[in-house]
């Protein structure tokens, strides 16, 4: 009898460590749940939220003095392109240049320290850089501006056209640099028409899914291109852009400009979240072709 | 024998220009435009870097010269008498983003266990897609929610919460819906889907024979993924939780949105806060005065600081995760 008590006492010990493990596994799945729970949640409240505010006025009318209802953010619609625009063409020049120097010029101390100062700016906060636009663009002009604004979607924009092109650059075969350089191409030659070529839908889909990203920032907007009731002309105006109008409306005390708001968060999160589904499709395509 | 020129290295120059050839007809041999060019861009990154470090230290002059190292230690924010202080806010970034890593963080790790362990591939690379869909929401969109969906929802919840902890005595004092407490559950959403996408992979990334050789000496699965797999990928695993601590500390418009904008500092996380970036969104427009607007600035270079610092050890710390893999 007395052999039979470390025996249950080892039985005892399994039953518990079986049942720890299935008690934590299932409440690491249940973190799952909770978190892809969440997504699904936020996408069926602004669906249900957004589409019913939604309306043809949202597209095509300027938004009305406060008190009168109805009109829309067509002004916000076209101002968010036109800074988007702005920041597209300070960030990729730059970015996909200094990402090709790091793919093919690169391996040295230099490249080293563009890598880390390039983390460093991706790391710095979004309204930190709007400072940095202010500072740059707003105080010397004395007034709000696009092209402040720009200029500061446009740095957020670097650090990530950088890492993204450098990446996909060194994921083309060396064989295939190697095979142009060895029919006599210059190094520049074969960059610009083997390796950037094969790289391209990468470099592309990447400069896609930054624009989706800035499209989204607001912080950086408020004190560099503001916001503006009506059309903005040319690049020297205060311009109104959908998160800044987001924001503006949501803090509101109005019940129909938060519906205006819901109706923007919409549009904002559809086209954001459309651009990410289609670039990653495009990408995990490629990688088949490319094994 | 020399080592054989390799095209990673700055272009093959082996081609020495003879006395004849000058500057610029190298330069329209293609491949020194094509390295000055890249080289410049490149150098471009490091000159806006280093003029955004200077623009806010030279803007936030008379804010440093007049208040010193007390900026930091001072409670007062008044624009009326002039007198800057930046401890509640310090203070309320701090303590939003604590929030947000207690939830945040064992709801992040959970899931990257349940993702790289337990899941099939298909079924775990179809939710990584979609957590990582989360990642992409803009973080005005998280504000707008956290308004109208979270605010009402803790409201119902706070005797239940109150009921629950209040023996910390952290919930203390009215609450109006927006608070310390309500910033940190919106932060806590928007960075999990960083910790799930960083820690899955480096989960994924320890060699299975470590899993293997506990499994074979009769650890059961939750054992053999808590006491080796998790241990193992430790660093990276801590790695993922400062780069989701530095996105929260910079996190501006959520914060501002549900955080009650309220620069005192209360010992109940039921009471309306502030955080940096939120007092610089609200108040840097409506700024008047240098010493208002470079005291601003000065909070602003607080805020970059604490990022870089804490991105700097995040990187350390996947870059060692990942040396620990390898080997």
């Amino acid at each position: 009898m007395t052999a039979a008590n470390p025996g249950t006492n080892f039985d005892s010990l399994l039953f518990r460590r079986k049942a720890v493990n299935i008690v934590m596994l299932s409440l690491t799945g249940f973190c799952t749940l909770i978190a892809a729970g969440t997504l699904v949640y936020i996408l069926g409240y602004l669906f249900i939220h957004g589409a019913s505010s939604l309306s043809w006025n949202f597209f095509t009318k300027l938004p009305t003095p406060v008190g009168e209802t109805g009109g829309g953010m067509a002004n916000a619609i076209v101002g968010s392109a036109k800074l988007l625009l702005l920041a597209t063409m300070v960030g990729v020049p730059i970015g996909f240049l200094g990402g090709v120097y790091l793919a093919e010029f690169g391996g040295n101390k230099f490249a080293f320290i563009v890598r880390y100062v390039t983390d460093l700016l991706n790391g710095v906060p979004s309204i930190v850089i709007g400072i940095f636009a202010y500072t740059l663009i707003v105080l010397p002009q004395r007034h709000f501006s696009a092209l402040a604004g720009g200029l500061a979607l446009g740095v957020m924009m670097i650090p990530i056209a950088i890492r993204s092109t450098e990446e996909f650059l060194r994921s083309v075969p060396l064989s295939l640099r190697e095979g142009s350089m060895a029919l006599g191409a210059s190094k520049a030659k074969s960059i610009w028409t083997v390796v950037i070529p094969a790289a391209k839908n990468g470099i592309m889909t990447g400069i896609m899914l930054n624009v989706a990203r800035v499209a989204g920032e607001t912080a950086p907007l408020l004190f560099t291109s503001f916001s503006n009731r009506y059309w903005s002309e040319g690049l020297s105006q205060p311009t109104a852009a959908l998160p800044v109008m987001i924001f503006t409306y949501a803090i509101a005390p109005y019940e129909d400009w938060h519906q205006q708001a819901w109706a923007a968060g919409f549009v904002l999160l559809t086209l954001v979240l459309a651009i990410n589904v289609i670039a990653r499709f495009i990408l995990s395509r490629n990688k088949h072709i490319a094994r | 024998m020399a080592a054989p020129p390799t095209v990673t290295a700055a272009g093959p120059r082996e081609i020495t220009p003879g006395p004849a050839s000058s500057f610029w007809t190298r330069m329209r041999g293609g491949d020194e435009f094509a390295y000055a060019i890249t080289f410049a861009s490149a150098c471009a990154v490091l000159a806006i870097t280093a003029l955004l470090v200077l623009e806010l230290y030279m803007n936030s002059g008379p804010s440093r010269a007049k208040f010193g190292w007390n900026f930091l230690f001072t409670q007062t924010w008044d624009p009326v008498a002039d007198q800057y202080g930046a401890l509640p806010f310090i203070y309320g970034t701090l303590v939003t983003s604590a929030v947000a890593l207690i939830f945040g963080v064992p709801l992040g790790v959970g899931a990257a266990i349940f993702l790289a362990e337990l899941a099939p591939p298909k079924i775990s690379d179809g939710l990584t897609f979609l957590i990582e869909l989360l990642a992409a929401v803009p973080s005005v969109i998280y504000g707008l929610l956290g308004i109208f969906v979270l605010v009402p929802i803790l409201k119902q919840l706070e005797p239940a919460i109150r009921a629950v902890f209040g023996w910390t005595h952290l919930f203390t004092g009215p609450f109006y819906g927006v608070s310390l407490f309500s910033a940190g559950i919106v932060l806590s959403v928007m960075i999990v889907p960083f910790i799930i996408s960083i820690s899955r992979e480096v989960i994924m990334a320890v060699p299975s024979d470590q899993r293997e050789a506990a499994l074979a000496l009769g650890a059961t699965k939750w054992e053999s993924t808590w006491d080796i797999v998790v241990p193992f990928a430790f660093k990276g695993i801590m790695g993922s939780v400062f780069l989701a601590l530095a996105r929260s500390l910079g996190e501006t418009m959520a914060v501002t949105m549900v955080v009650g904008n309220d620069p005192k500092i209360k010992a109940s996380l039921f009471a309306p806060g502030y955080s940096i970036a939120a007092v610089i969104a609200n108040e840097f427009t409506e700024a008047t005065g240098q010493m208002y607007t470079s005291a601003l600035i000065e909070l602003a270079l607080v805020l970059f600081a604490l990022t870089v610092v804490i991105n700097g050890m995040a990187r350390v710390l996947v870059a060692a995760g990942d040396r620990g893999v390898k080997k």
